[in-house]
């Protein structure tokens, strides 16, 4: 089957970037169609950069990029009625109400008459804006407008979605409910390109890439790249804290290891011989365990080890 | 003050005129101790942090800071607090070293111990060999230190940060909240407020705060503790339908999509059991099923739920 997102080597280098890295530097995709993917990286990885080119709104210095087939340099006006773009910054008009911005974005994509007031009634129950939509937009909460935003990116039915960080700022009721829609579209058959700087994010994703400086250091589905890290977590919550963190600094077996609120995260080889040893040296102490055990590695510890990795390297 | 709690709050209210921001919280913090005030824009975080910081008078109820009560002795509680906020007031056209001096006078650090001072900031905050960059040039997480290390100048006992790490790489925020550990080791106080749950994990105590209510106060692992039932992780080749058919499972509790992967509440393994089964009967095929520690962000959705709910009965009408 054809690729749905495909980008060979692209790159980005802005006008005041002659000399060090390239805001995107040689970015590989290969997307294939009903996948969720997620881009994932800090402020200034090159996240809107890679999309902003995906959307033909912006033109790589070197390499190139197809969405379902098409060239988004060459065949630009040709693609674009084939991807849905969500932007970082509220893009709606202020004084429309939902349903006139609907309408506005219907006639944009150029969305036949005879489809729009079936497509527009649809999107408004899958964005559970129907009992809102003679609300002006300014008037929204912020989670209801990203629901709008998502909502006007899909009017014309696109195959491909691209999402620019949808999440950021967003409080946590309306962000579970923006990835549910995520979901909905995504069981409808559209590929989702969403870029993101939260880790836990990442786990929801068919496919992850770790964007980072410019450079896609790595991507696999989030339990490959767990699974690859080079050392297993073991959790402790115990008191005194400070006499628990000097056991474990000095424990061995012990690689390396960072606090996360009360409980210490360690990365180690054998967690069992680990948790064996600080067993036991925490009661000789006298420290009161609440917690230790064997814990699943995250998205956030396969982002630290692979841009230490890099770091190291530099 | 290595006894006690650095801040003490009691019934704590904010109303601007009709609209009530902030409405009878009640929360402590003992001494040394991280605690996280989680919510939404607009929960009422950033009322409460400025009613403490002494800058926004209550309406009613009572707090005291480092012993300092915030309606009689605001004046005090300004210049005994550290306070980073995201927009941190860092001069751009000023130096690294420049604005740390300049903090430092602004506080009244002694001019005999103030070059000592800096000399351990910059090396706490990593700035050794960059106290002449202009303060424009520095990244994102350099600026952060920096203003961490400018709100410390004066050795706050209690330290407010305001989102001190939103758009922060993983790797910097690790550095940042190292900082902030290694100060409350010293016995510094800190509040935090956030609408990240991963910036929440850090803390020891969470208050959740939702339409200017404390909805839940308590270390992030009793939280988590506390939700009813137990919480399967699902990955399958059919999402959607896996989604509805649990939904409408006896026992099942609650399902949810994140993204490909299905959350289920079941109430105890049996039932999680039993939905194993009747989705493999109905064609679907389960590639992970794993009961997993529910995160802060399952915790707030659940609690905001119940207190809706709560609401609802209760006959208020909300949007």
């Amino acid at each position: 089957m054809a690729l749905a997102i495909e980008a060979h080597q692209l790159t980005k280098r802005y006008r005041n970037q002659k000399a060090g890295r390239p805001a995107l530097d040689r970015l590989d995709l290969s997307i294939p169609p009903g996948q969720l993917y997620g881009l994932v990286g800090p402020d200034g990885a090159g996240k809107t950069t890679a999309i902003r080119i995906l959307t033909s709104a912006l033109l790589p210095t070197s390499g190139g990029a197809r969405i379902a087939g098409l060239d988004i340099v060459r065949q630009a006006e040709k693609a674009r009625p084939h991807i849905g773009y969500m932007p970082q910054a509220f893009s709606l008009y202020p004084d429309l109400s939902v349903i006139e911005n609907l309408n506005f974005f219907a006639d944009i994509y150029k969305v036949p008459m005879a489809r729009r007031t079936g497509r527009i009634a649809e999107l408004l129950e899958f964005s559970r804006l129907t009992d809102f939509q003679s609300r002006r937009s300014e008037h929204l909460s912020g989670g209801m407008r990203k629901k709008l935003a998502l909502a006007c990116a899909l009017i014309h039915e696109p195959q491909v979605l691209l999402l620019d960080e949808p999440t950021t700022g967003v409080d946590p009721v309306s962000r579970r409910e923006l990835w549910r829609l995520l979901s909905e579209v995504v069981q409808r058959g559209v590929t989702v390109l969403v870029s993101t700087p939260y880790m836990d994010e990442a786990e929801r994703c068919n496919t992850v890439g770790i964007l980072y400086e410019g450079q896609l250091l790595t991507s696999g589905s989030p339990a490959a790249l767990e699974a690859q890290l080079p050392f297993q977590v073991v959790e402790v919550k115990a008191r005194p804290r400070g006499q628990t963190r000097d056991i474990v600094s000095s424990a061995q077996g012990v690689l390396g290891w960072r606090p996360v609120g009360d409980r210490l995260r360690l990365a180690v080889t054998d967690p069992q011989q680990v948790q064996t040893r600080l067993a036991s040296e925490l009661e000789q102490a006298g420290a009161n365990v609440s917690i230790l055990r064997q814990a699943k590695p995250t998205m956030e510890d396969v982002f630290v080890h692979i841009a230490e990795e890099r770091r190291g390297k530099e | 003050m290595s006894h006690g709690n650095a801040v003490q709050v009691d019934q704590l209210t904010k109303k601007f005129g009709g609209f009530t921001a902030v409405h009878q919280v009640s929360f402590a913090i003992p001494t040394g101790e991280i605690f996280g005030l989680l919510g939404p824009n607009g929960a009422g975080k950033t009322t409460t942090i400025r009613m403490l910081c002494g800058i926004l008078l209550p309406t009613s109820g009572r707090a005291t800071v480092l012993s300092l009560d915030v309606t009689r002795q605001p004046e005090a509680i300004k210049q005994s607090i550290g306070y980073m906020s995201q927009k941190f007031a860092l001069y751009n056209d000023l130096t690294v070293i420049e604005n740390l001096d300049f903090y430092a006078r602004m506080y009244q650090v002694p001019a005999k111990s103030r070059s000592a001072r800096l000399d351990e900031l910059l090396e706490m905050a990593g700035l050794v060999g960059h106290e002449k960059d202009k303060t424009a040039n520095l990244s994102g997480a350099w600026r952060q230190r920096l203003a961490l290390a400018c709100a410390i100048v004066h050795r706050p006992p209690m330290l407010f940060l305001d989102e001190p790490t939103a758009g922060v790489d993983p790797i910097s925020r690790r550095e940042f909240w190292n900082m902030i550990y290694a100060l409350a080791g010293q016995g510094v106080s800190v509040l935090a407020t956030t609408h990240y749950m991963d910036e929440a994990e850090q803390c020891n105590i969470i208050g959740m705060m939702h339409d200017g209510r404390l909805i839940a106060l308590d270390d992030p692992d009793t939280l988590k503790a506390g939700l009813a039932g137990d919480l399967l992780e699902i990955e399958c080749d059919a999402p959607g339908r896996a989604e509805a058919l649990a939904a409408e499972f006896p026992g099942v509790m609650e399902a949810a999509l994140h993204g490909v992967l299905l959350h289920v509440n079941v109430p105890d393994a049996q039932v999680g059991l039993s939905l194993e089964t009747a989705l493999t009967r109905a064609g679907i095929v389960i590639r992970r099923i794993e009961q997993v520690l529910p995160s802060l962000e399952d915790v707030f959705v659940a609690m905001v739920e119940t207190q809706d709910r709560a609401r609802v009965r209760a006959g208020i009408a909300k949007e």
